[in-house]
């Protein structure tokens, strides 16, 4: 049986999640509610795309809600207190982000450690860092700032399409272009089959270890300064736990934890589904918001269940045609 | 291909090879000439140095002493990668490629055809298409070659090593998880890819195969080339000879002859015992004082009768008795309760535990026996050490030192100790002499005859032709997962086995399918 690709269950999810709220709750269906969502869960989707990437080569990236933290508090320090023109400040940060990341992605290859451990630590690292620089949040202040919060194209109905809406979905549609036409993308899904595999067949598995990482805490980089926009402030205290809500948004993406398949559509998906589920909350205005980390993990669950389900499909078919040839 | 050579002048040439693994010397002075355009047959038992020498040749491992010369120039490849750029391509039984890509990534990987930074995906296609309609295949190269059956990824593994342009093509037992007709496809590819001039290795132990598509057969045994022939002048049973066989100087068994038959009772017996698509059904009697030997081909069924008889693997028909009594062999569990032992071939894998010490090591099947609620106390452990090393021989005597550290035939030693701490009444040995070495041997020999004359009944797999006629009362001979033969006293010679093994009927034509 070939069966659905889970990209396309997860579509589904999506769709009939969304027509059971707007049943409910007719104003969702409207673009403003849509405007805001693809808003909220801007910084979301771009430090999951990055993930993606990192989770279809068979890593992790344990770091990236700390470097989001780390990111707010540089930029915030940088353009309030130490006077840095804001544009520099921002190619500096994603210079440290991107340097940040090639060095994880070095000292697992170059030691041959589990990602989970040195991401882990990258996480502390990261997080310590940014406490270091200020305990405090930060407020920006920047004229900069205002203009992009307010920057927005207009979507009839009165929605607003947001400059970092923007910058999210141009993120995701890039990182889906390189993921699925180039061959650092073949490359990516060659890693996640096997590491050794893809290492006889040519391919510079460490070179490539070394780009996904630094790929992964540029986009996390980014995310961190399109956080910084949303909030206008910086705090060391900020996206934290956001690691989880990414692996989260991937997994019931469709993207295989273990490796070798997924897809970023699957997994801007992915992050609709959880913003979803916090609009439906917002409006129903009686729940607690936490009802999303529990509606996150039941669906987590069932998308595991369901691929390892899919999984042990494929092994038995192969198995079968293996015994009808004996 | 642009390979035009002279189809007789040598390809790859392999001039004393060495290669050991810490005390066992895999490959010695081995040499190895593969000529453009021919099929080579490299031949031999398990641990004969086959795998070794691909290894070596590729590059996966270093080698000790020697040289390889690839169309006349000396190569020395440090990794598979670097062998593949020189033309040297390896297709290993388990398919080298990644399943969850397509078949044209796969085909593709890291050589695309790229257009302004983006993969031609049509093109591509096209190209996959096209290499793989040379190979008779006209597959949808857009899916997952996960997808696909193993003869198809082999063919595509075949495919994309001879797009890198390969001159040399080692194929290890490709035919193993094929099929009768998929057999025949990849024959008639690797014919073709003859035809362009490029040399194969086929490493295989289906002999009918070799038969059907080499043109010349090496012959390696205890990592030693034993020669080189001519497909056409070798007789199958010289071809087996020199693959078991050392000389056929004295043949008749030492024991046979002192063996009073009959007089001792049945230890063990199984009546029409079997397992479909496993090993024929098969009877055997096991008796007290007595040692069987399994002889045949690698690949013939010994290992799965002795995994039957001890209950690693479930009979599906038959009948078991244990000194009269039925009883039902279904996990190593009941093997042990029943008073068998088992010592396996894959000494480092299934056998000892390398890092715990040789008294850890011997006392482990008697406390599993005993269970986890009573333990051996570190007395009686020490004791039963004690004995065991001083019974066997075991050097050096300490009995703290880990097994890891020991030679191969005093790992061996450990391994029937710990089956001998349980008293068994029935013990199995799977190659016990296999990579040891040959003073060894002699030891092993001696001591499966002690065991024997203090009452313990043997079941004895051995490649060694000429030493399973030293210590067995009687012979069992296998042939494509089927006992075929039976001899007992004077009829156990090299000469009988070999003809036995050798016999060639319409099962033959089976094996492999």
């Amino acid at each position: 049986m070939k069966g659905l690709p889970p990209v396309l269950i997860t579509a589904i999810v999506l769709v009939a999640g969304f027509a059971a709220c707007a049943v409910q709750f007719p104003n969702i269906a409207s673009t403003r509610v849509v405007g805001n969502l693809l808003t909220d869960n801007a910084f979301l989707g771009i430090v999951a795309t990055g993930m993606t990437f990192v989770i279809i080569s068979g890593g992790i990236d344990l770091s990236v809600g700390s470097v989001i933290g780390f990111t707010t508090v540089f930029v915030a320090l940088a353009i309030e207190r130490w006077g840095v023109p804001p544009l520099v400040a921002v190619v500096a940060i994603l210079a440290l982000s991107a340097a940040f990341g090639a060095a994880m992605g070095t000292v697992i290859h170059v030691f041959d450690l589990p990602p989970f451990i040195v991401t882990l630590a990258g996480m502390f690292l990261a997080r310590g860092a940014s406490f270091l620089l200020s305990t405090e949040s930060v407020p920006i202040t920047a004229p900069i700032y205002s203009t992009v919060s307010d920057f927005a194209l207009r979507m009839p109905a009165g929605g607003r399409l947001t400059a970092i809406a923007i910058i999210m979905l141009a993120i995701v549609i890039g990182g889906a272009l390189l993921l699925h036409l180039t061959r650092f993308g073949a490359n990516v899904y060659a890693l996640g089959g096997s590491r050794t595999t893809a290492s006889l067949m040519g391919v510079a598995v460490g070179k490539m270890t070394i780009k996904i990482y630094m790929l992964s805490s540029l986009l996390a980089g980014i995310a961190g300064i399109v956080f910084s926009f949303y909030t206008s402030a910086g705090y060391s205290l900020s996206a934290v736990g956001v690691e989880l809500d990414t692996i989260a948004a991937v997994v019931i993406g469709g993207t295989l934890l273990t490796g070798g398949q997924g897809s970023v559509i699957g997994t801007f998906l992915g992050v609709l589904i959880q913003g979803l589920i916090q609009t439906y909350i917002n409006f129903d205005g009686t729940l607690s918001s936490w009802w999303t980390k529990i509606a996150t993990g039941v669906l987590l669950f069932a998308f595991i269940a369901l691929q390892q389900g899919l999984v042990v499909l494929a092994r038995r078919t192969v198995r079968k045609s293996a015994g009808a040839a004996t | 291909m642009e390979n035009n050579s002279d189809p007789a002048s040598p390809l790859l040439e392999v001039r004393g090879l060495s290669k050991s693994f810490g005390a066992v010397r895999a490959l010695q002075e081995v040499d190895f000439t593969l000529r453009a355009g021919e099929i080579h047959a490299l031949l031999g038992e398990n641990g004969a140095g086959k795998s070794t020498l691909i290894k070596v040749v590729t590059g996966v491992f270093p080698r000790d002493a020697g040289i390889v010369r690839l169309g006349g120039e000396e190569v020395a490849p440090r990794s598979a990668k670097a062998a593949l750029q020189a033309g040297i391509a390896t297709v290993y039984q388990e398919v080298n490629l990644l399943p969850n890509l397509s078949v044209a990534q796969n085909l593709f990987l890291d050589r695309q055809p790229m257009r302004f930074g983006i993969v031609r995906e049509g093109e591509m296609r096209r190209r996959a298409k096209a290499l793989l309609a040379d190979f008779g295949l006209d597959i949808d190269v857009t899916a997952p070659l996960g997808n696909y059956s193993v003869a198809i990824q082999h063919v595509t593994a075949i495919a994309r090593a001879v797009d890198l342009s390969a001159r040399v093509l080692i194929l290890d037992e490709p035919t193993a998880s094929l099929d009768r007709h998929e057999v025949e496809i990849l024959f008639g590819i690797m014919r073709e890819l003859a035809k362009r001039g490029i040399g194969i290795v086929f490493v295989s132990h289906f002999l009918d195969q070799v038969y059907e598509i080499s043109d010349r057969i090496t012959v390696l045994r205890n990592g030693r080339l034993v020669g080189e022939r001519e497909t056409a002048s070798l007789p199958r049973l010289e071809l087996i000879r020199m693959m078991l066989g050392r000389e056929l100087a004295e043949t008749t068994s030492v024991r046979a002859s002192a063996t009073e038959h009959g007089a001792r009772e049945i230890c063990a017996s199984f009546k029409g015992y079997g397992k479909a698509g496993y090993i024929a059904p098969f009877n055997l009697e096991l008796r007290h004082g007595e040692v069987v030997g399994l002889a045949g081909l690698l690949g013939s069924g010994r290992t799965e009768t002795a995994r039957l008889v001890f209950g690693a693997e479930r009979a599906d028909g038959g009948e078991a008795r244990v000194e009269g009594a039925t009883v039902r062999l279904q996990s190593p569990r009941d093997g042990v309760r029943h008073g068998f032992g088992y010592c396996p071939e894959e000494r480092k894998t299934d056998g000892i535990v390398a890092e715990l010490s040789v008294r850890e090591n011997i006392v482990l099947a008697l406390q599993a026996k005993r269970g986890l609620h009573r333990p051996l106390s570190r007395r009686e452990q020490d004791e039963i050490a004690r004995r065991y090393v001083k019974m066997l021989d075991i050097r050096p005597s300490d009995p703290e030192r880990p097994v890891g550290l020991l030679s191969g035939g005093n790992q061996q030693k450990v391994l029937l100790a710990r089956w001998l701490a349980t008293s068994p009444r029935l013990l199995v040995l799977d190659e016990p002499t296999r990579g040891i070495d040959v003073g060894a041997h002699a030891e092993i020999i001696r001591l499966i005859r002690e065991l024997c004359d203090d009452g313990l009944s043997l079941l004895v797999i051995s490649s060694e032709l000429d030493e399973i006629v030293t210590y067995s009362d009687r012979v069992v001979v296998l042939r494509d997962r089927a006992h075929v033969e039976e001899l007992a006293g004077e009829a156990i010679d090299v000469g009988n086995i070999l003809a036995a093994i050798a016999a060639d009927d319409a099962a033959m034509q089976e094996a492999g399918a």
